[in-house]
């Protein structure tokens, strides 16, 4: 058993609307996983269905071998989900909300420990018997993610974690979700901030409308959608001379610079000819690597 | 499989919650109720105690007080289960519970218990207040026992099922005063039923209170309007059929899980 995620043939229809069609996906135990997509494309679904919150219509979904509804509990045993929503409960602080939570798991005073330790990573100590209430919006999402920490589960689903937070808990999260990892455990990971997607996730799935658009290595996900683009700094009167003749390419002018997507790199040159001839001058030229947003951002026009 | 010690301590941890969510307000939800029911008992007895005797023997008063003491005690079961679903609902963080291994009979077990525990607690709490100034004998302490036990547990169910139905706090509000407060109003807490007229003798019959208070106050004073066995039966059966129901409910996931 190498897997800690498996989606076979998952569907979730809210009545005619289809939120999920047909999504096959394995997650290997001891990846770090990023799963991407815009809004609305299925991937909150998918993690409910995951977690037990959402019945899928049709299909099996497997947590470290459990089938998530006929062994439901062993599966939960394993899960360790933040949820994208900011919920708390007002009655109690910080301390209380993890004990509870690693409670409901069946842990006690031997998890005091590794408690102490989630809250010293995410620089939770010092409000650790503050009321869950009077916590910041950026402190109350340390608090969820800590929550979903406190069993130790082997897999940890992290839902948007670091919508609305700060730059430095960002990196103190990712270097704790780092360790983690090192460790044994199993990340999964949805986010809009795609930089992050790429320098973490080994492989990344992306979702859209309802179906797996695309899943390989994060490096050759990039690779085999590699869009470059070509920045070349123009002069800005030359803008309407430019649009002519390089109208059959996508292109941006700004701040008198010209910025074109290339489909490949063999476009390179025609488009330094096209210039010359039409005596257009430049002053720099530079071709930037592509980035997972664009790549995201073609696979979903697709 | 997992072993018997996790569960209890699961079930363990979620009752905790839950007894220390109502003790967290407890001017709310104990001190507050306790008022009322003793303003009520000041109030009815001060009026109608020299021109009333509903049992021979038994001052208006003493008859109150067990009615008032059900009263409360079913109320404050059913507002506990209730208000922390449909709270844990509406602020979302219901799914802190929905995310665990928790089966829907540890959910239910440990939501009933912390009803009945404050159910008891407020019901106590007016007695002990009570019997400062009223002199009020227990006949049956069993029976005392089996029908706050069983009221307790009875509303307490009531209270998850509601709390499972509704989706906001005006729909709980709804239900408490278009439901729970007629019913308990209606059930006989002020008066015998004999001394109404034979339709509405009939008619208190259907309200399942009605044998709550009447048996409760059987084992005070060992006189009731009907046979406290009759009584005792037909709240297990209302028992049995509305915890059928809310395990039913929390089974399916029923407006927990979608």
């Amino acid at each position: 058993m190498s897997k800690a995620i498996v989606f076979k043939n998952i569907t979730k229809s809210y009545g005619a609307v289809q939120a999920v069609k047909g999504i096959n996906l394995s997650i290997e135990k001891g990846e770090f996983f990023g799963l991407l997509g815009p809004n609305g494309a299925g991937k909150s679904t998918l993690i409910n269905m995951l977690a037990g919150i959402v019945k899928p219509s049709s299909g099996t979904i497997t947590a470290m071998g459990h089938d998530v509804e006929k062994h439901y509990q062993e599966s939960r045993h394993s899960l360790g989900i933040v949820p994208q929503e900011l919920v708390f409960d007002p009655f109690f602080n910080v301390l209380e909300m993890m004990r509870f939570q690693a409670g409901y798991f069946g842990k006690g005073k031997e998890n005091y420990a590794w408690i102490d330790e989630i809250l010293d990573k995410l620089d939770l100590t010092e409000k650790a018997y503050t009321n869950m209430r009077k916590l910041s919006g950026g402190m109350k999402r340390r608090a969820l993610i800590a929550q979903a920490l406190a069993h130790k589960p082997p897999v940890i689903v992290l839902d948007e974690p670091t919508a609305g937070v700060d730059v430095e808990l960002r990196q103190r999260l990712w270097s704790f979700m780092k360790d983690l990892n090192n460790q044994g455990h199993t990340i999964v990971l949805t986010t809009h901030y795609l930089e992050e997607a790429e320098s973490l996730c080994k492989r990344i799935g992306m979702v859209n409308k309802g179906k797996l658009i695309a899943l390989d290595d994060t490096k050759k996900l990039i690779k085999r959608n590699a869009v470059k683009n070509l920045n070349i700094k123009i002069n800005q009167r030359d803008e309407l001379k430019i649009r002519k003749i390089l109208s059959n390419f996508e292109i941006l002018i700004a701040n008198e610079c010209l910025t074109i997507t290339l489909e490949k790199i063999d476009e390179l040159n025609s488009i330094i000819e096209l210039l010359k001839e039409n005596k257009i001058k430049f002053n720099d030229i530079q071709t930037t690597e592509p980035d997972l947003e664009k790549v995201f951002l073609e696979l979903t026009k697709k | 499989m997992i072993n018997w010690k996790i569960q209890a301590k699961g079930t363990w941890t979620l009752l905790k919650k839950e007894l220390l969510r109502f003790w967290r307000v407890v001017f709310q939800t104990v001190a507050a109720p306790v008022i009322t029911g003793i303003l009520y008992l000041l109030i009815f007895s001060h009026v109608l105690d020299s021109r009333t005797e509903v049992y021979e023997g038994v001052a208006y008063s003493a008859f109150l007080i067990p009615g008032l003491i059900m009263m409360s005690l079913l109320q404050n079961s059913f507002a506990n289960s209730s208000s922390s679903l449909v709270q844990s609902k509406v602020m979302g963080n219901i799914v802190f519970i929905l995310l665990t291994p928790l089966t829907y009979l540890q959910f239910f077990f440990a939501f009933l218990i912390a009803a009945i525990v404050r159910g008891i607690f407020v019901g106590l709490s007016i007695y002990l207040v009570a019997i400062l100034y009223i002199d009020l004998p227990i006949v049956h302490p069993w029976y005392v026992a089996s029908f706050a036990l069983l009221g307790g547990a009875l509303l307490g169910t009531f209270g998850i099922i509601a709390g499972i139905w509704a989706d906001r706090f005006d729909q709980m509000a709804a239900f408490q005063n278009f439901v729970i407060m007629p019913l308990s109003f209606l059930s006989g807490v002020f008066y015998s039923i004999h001394s109404l007229p034979p339709v509405w003798q009939k008619v208190s019959q259907f309200n399942p209170f009605f044998y709550m208070i009447d048996g409760f106050r059987y084992g005070f004073f060992g006189v009731s309007d009907i046979s406290p066995y009759i009584s005792l039966t037909i709240v297990l059966v209302f028992f049995i059929l509305l915890a059928g129901l809310a395990i039913r409910l929390l089974k399916t996931g029923y407006k927990l899980r979608g």
